[in-house]
């Protein structure tokens, strides 16, 4: 295959966005933690970081927390996505939507929502407390953390692995029924091995999530884990202290590690499948006992996932919610309050984070193209380059961006580029990306080469192969990119916590942040996430439906 | 489904949220949304003309925010409680003088000046610190109203405070600093050290605490006034006192100098001490303390007023003593309480259960395991240490400062980590 010119000038300009709004940026902070002041090299920030006790605490803490998370993530995402896209099952479209719910809400005030129904004096506690004379620590310390991240990030694993399952070709399991598996044996060796790219991709990235997560630690007061101690270091002592940096480094470092641990593990074994365009594999039916089962862990686990939710709804409609198990007197004002003084911030949500997926599909349908189709020297520097972002927490792009930019002028007199909505754009593309390009590549290697091959022995150019058949075969795949970076830009904190320089173009998520800083804050600041937890449940129904359109040999999962 | 896409892109970007070319105040404050809303609303009906952005961050946060701006694309004004931060802002040469405003406004309350006697920033609103409880919480858990920072340290509270960390917030700062000047450095940590070793959290914002009050989490909590007089005034079961001792101390606004619309910064400014900016602070969700005397006559009976001699102020605080040790203070604070907070408390658990198993008896070794708890790991000699002072103040990116400074933060940990391990074995074997 001779290499396209066309294709050779969209993956420079692609790598030229990427250093500009990536790499020098992360430049500038590592820069920093290895600056002596005087624009020397040392070393002596790193000795310093290691003699703090509380800093090894801290990374031992991180671990622990994003492995539990994983660990946990899993036991919920597993059953789920099976059950959904291998039974006969009503409802299967909701799990599937339900799953997606946690996403959209920042994990700040799921925590929020979580201390209220299961904290010290949280319902459940003071249910247990009256009955019993018992209290479980389910919100304390780095319990809390897990509890509360689990619950938001499990969808990254269940998202993925649906794909997976949803793609694995039914011969496979057809044959492996004919010399005869079956049940818990099947699924161990055959239907899992063969979705393990969507579900090490998912696992490895509600890892690194989590490890960089800084929200709900910092919610839930535990400042003992690496990214808690990166961003109170930055922010008390200001962005010049040295540990801070260091501390970015080592998480930064750390990710990319897990990362390609990751990557590795997947690119050791081929798991494409020639016949994608096949026959999905037949819903199974359930026995009464199974039914029964799986009913029983779905609506117990959709009950769970569902707390913060249903926390955020109560605590948006109270007036009064204090040391009670459910809120007393209800009130509809801080809706109003909501609708009058927020408008603004629900269309930049909108505005910001749309764009941004936009840009996100594009480039991750542009770049899993160039790496797994073309033999362009240097492509898969491209990936390796929008997986550094993926190990970058928000908060070290977020000061990268305003150490790199401060000054830099945007034209037609738009003012500084730090201090514009361009820079949200920017920053929530950049993170998104890699969610964006996993699903493309997904996608992508799940499209047998020989399909395009049928294509172009058939008289079709390369941009008419790329048009009809490989960007349709891969739509499933550039719509769940598109949700997912959506609606975890929607609900990003850390980032935009630092790049708001003025209310008024401040998004949602910003919004509910600043109204839960004032004592009577919670009631409306709730309410703005109940309208976003509906606006984006909305608009995962709507992109299920269109993929559900789009490519009919994909069921849209239910039928 | 081209068109449509394309169509809703040109609206997007018709309706972009461009920054008005009119003069915009833009205001850094650690503030919450009531206060800010009603000042923005109030002064945007007053002024047509200009337009009131608001820059929500904490008070370190905002400090950073308006060092990392280019002269002449700062914002306008700078309003927040701490004294010290905007110490530190005229220190860096980033606040212009404006000297004294409005003349009604007097210049003392008590002995502290309401303004910034060079000049730099003004008393916009005053402060006392106090403690907050949850009515409900305190009958549930049979505990007594406190009324003083002392009764804090009684057993009976353990598990049921929570305080936030000074190194995070400012007003937490003052708080701990005006226990330390009203007590002095032994006897004010000892204080502070068995109130946090009650205490079921050492919260991330000052506002962590009024809010876990609210809702519950916590039973009492040590909060700025305006945080508990607002929810009970906005009927949370909650109550709020000023113990005998706290510091008046004003809630301060500034003009950054460097600044793009000057004028308008100053406009807004004078109207926050305008009868009409100060009359703004009396709503039931604001509850703040007014500089300008004749707003209280307008004030529901019962607000508390600092020149009515209502509330006792027994400390006169001295923002020069704070100024100088305020990163010792913090880093102290962090290093012996918050980052060490689950082994502090382990170590009061282990004393209060000896004391109830030795019954009142006198105990050598829980008297020592209560002195290796309730002492901090740095005196108070040492602490006035000019040599000590000056390396936390070095420059953040001079490389070997910054490890000696790590090496004695690390000392502090350390040292603090060992005593509190030590308590419990001591308090464990307790005759």
């Amino acid at each position: 295959m001779r290499t396209h010119p066309g294709i050779v000038a969209i993956a420079l300009a692609i790598a030229a966005f990427l250093v500009a709004f990536l790499v020098i940026p992360v430049v500038a902070v590592v820069y920093t933690a290895f600056s002596d002041g005087q624009g020397g090299f040392t070393l002596a920030h790193f000795a310093a970081f290691n003699e703090i006790s509380l800093m090894r605490e801290s990374f031992a803490n991180s671990l622990y927390v994003a492995g539990m998370t994983v660990g946990l993530g899993t036991l919920i995402a597993v059953p789920l996505a099976y059950l959904t896209v291998r039974f006969q099952f009503r409802g299967a479209i909701l799990v599937q939507t339900l799953g997606v719910l946690p996403l959209v809400m920042p994990a700040f005030v799921g925590a929020a929502a979580m201390q209220l129904l299961f904290g010290r004096s949280g319902s459940v506690n003071l249910i247990l407390k009256d009955a019993f004379g018992v209290t479980l620590p389910l919100m304390e310390g780095l319990n809390g953390v897990i509890f509360v991240e689990t619950l938001h990030y499990f969808p990254f694993i269940l998202l993925n692995l649906s794909a997976a399952l949803a793609n694995i070709d039914s011969s496979m399991e057809e044959a492996a029924q004919n010399l005869g598996a079956s049940g818990w044996r099947l699924f161990r060796k055959v239907v899992f091995p063969l979705a393990m790219p969507g579900y090490v991709a998912g696992a490895s990235l509600v890892f690194i999530k989590v490890f960089d997560d800084l929200g709900t630690p910092l919610v839930l007061n535990v400042t003992n884990m690496l990214a808690p101690q990166a961003y109170l270091r930055v922010t008390s002592i200001g962005l010049e202290d040295p540990i801070g940096y260091v501390i970015c480094v080592i998480l930064v470092a750390f990710s990319i590690g897990a990362m390609g641990g990751s990557w590795w593990f997947v690119k050791r074994r081929d798991y494409a499948l020639v016949s994608r365009g096949g026959v999905q594999a037949p819903k199974r039916r359930l026995t009464p006992w199974q039914a029964l089962l799986a009913y029983g862990w779905i609506v117990g686990m959709l009950l769970l996932v569902l707390s913060p939710h249903l926390g955020i709804l109560l605590l948006s409609i109270s007036k009064v919610w204090s040391f009670t198990v459910l809120p007393e007197q209800l009130t509809l004002a801080h809706y109003a309050t909501v609708f009058t003084e927020s408008k603004q911030m629900i269309w930049n949500t909108f505005l910001y984070c749309g764009l941004a997926a936009l840009l996100d599909v594009a480039l991750g349908t542009a770049i899993a193209y160039i790496v797994l189709r073309t033999k362009l020297p240097g492509r898969q520097l491209l990936d390796h380059l929008v997986t550094i972002a993926l190990a970058m927490p928000g908060l070290v792009l977020g000061i990268g961006y305003l150490r790199t930019f401060k000054g830099v002028e945007l034209p037609f007199g738009g003012g500084a580029l730090t201090a514009s909505w361009v820079i949200f754009v920017l920053a929530y593309a950049v993170r998104r990306l890699p969610y964006a390009l996993r699903s493309c590549m997904a996608a992508l290697t799940q499209v047998h080469p020989a399909l395009e091959e049928a294509a172009e022995n058939l008289g079709a150019g390369r941009w008419n192969t790329i048009r009809r058949v490989v960007i349709p075969l891969m739509m499933g795949g550039i719509l769940a990119g598109f949700v997912t970076s959506f609606i975890t830009a929607a609900a990003e904190i850390s980032e935009t916590i630092l790049l708001t320089s003025r209310e008024s173009m401040a998004p949602m998520s910003y919004g509910i942040y600043l109204y839960f800083q004032s004592v009577l804050g919670r009631g409306p600041g709730a309410a703005l996430g109940v309208i976003a937890v509906a606006l984006v449940a909305f608009g995962t129904y709507v992109s299920h439906r269109l993929v559900a359109a789009r490519s009919p040999h994909q069921s849209g999962g239910g039928q | 489904m081209k068109t449509p896409a394309i169509r809703a892109l040109a609206l997007a970007l018709a309706c972009l949220p461009f920054a008005a070319a009119a003069d915009t105040v833009t205001v850094v404050t650690s503030f919450p949304k009531e206060i800010t809303t009603a000042y923005k609303k109030a002064y945007e009906a007053k002024y047509p003309q200009d337009k009131v952005e608001i820059l929500n961050k904490n008070t370190a946060a905002g400090i950073a925010y308006v060092r990392e701006q280019a002269a002449g694309a700062r914002p306008e004004v700078f309003w927040a409680s701490a004294p010290d931060a905007f110490e530190v802002l005229s220190g860096s040469k980033l606040l212009a003088k404006i000297g004294p405003g409005n003349p009604a406004i007097p210049a003392k309350v008590g002995n502290y000046p309401v303004n910034d006697p060079e000049g730099y920033y003004r008393g916009q609103a005053l402060a006392g610190y106090g403690l907050m409880w949850n009515t409900r919480y305190v009958k549930a858990n049979n505990l007594p109203e406190p009324k003083e920072w002392a009764d804090l340290v009684k057993p009976v509270y353990f598990g049921h405070l929570a305080i936030s960390s000074p190194s995070r917030s400012g007003t937490t700062h003052l708080t701990v600093e005006t226990i330390l000047q009203g007590e002095g450095w032994t006897k004010g940590w000892e204080q502070l050290l068995a109130i946090c070793g009650n205490s079921a959290a050492i919260t991330e914002r000052s506002f962590g605490v009024p809010d876990g009050v609210n809702n519950g989490q916590f039973g009492i909590g040590l909060v700025i006034d305006f945080f508990g007089l607002a929810a009970k005034n906005s009927g949370m079961p909650v109550e709020f006192v000023y113990p005998s001792v706290t510091a008046i101390v004003p809630a301060n606004i500034a003009l950054i100098d460097g600044a793009k619309a000057k004028d308008a910064g100053m406009r807004f400014i004078e109207f926050t001490l305008s009868e009409e900016g100060q009359m703004l602070l009396l709503d039931p969700k604001i509850s703040r303390l007014p500089v300008l005397p004749s707003v209280y006559a307008k004030a529901p009976a019962g607000y508390p007023n600092p020149f009515g001699g209502q509330i006792q102020a027994k400390v006169n605080f001295d923002s020069n003593l704070s100024e100088s040790r305020y990163y010792v203070v913090v880093s102290l604070f962090d290093q012996q309480v918050t980052f060490r907070h689950k082994e502090l408390v382990a170590a009061m658990k282990a004393i209060y259960d000896a004391q109830k198993r030795l019954g009142g008896r006198k105990s050598a070794q829980l008297d020592e395991a209560r002195s290796l708890v309730l002492t901090p790991v740095v005196d108070e000699k040492q602490a006035a240490d000019p040599k000590l002072l000056a390396l936390f103040k070095a420059k953040k990116t001079d490389a070997e400062a910054s490890k000696a400074k790590a090496k004695v933060e690390e000392e502090w940990a350390a040292k603090a980590k060992a005593n509190y391990a030590r308590a419990v074995e001591l308090a464990n074997s307790a005759k």
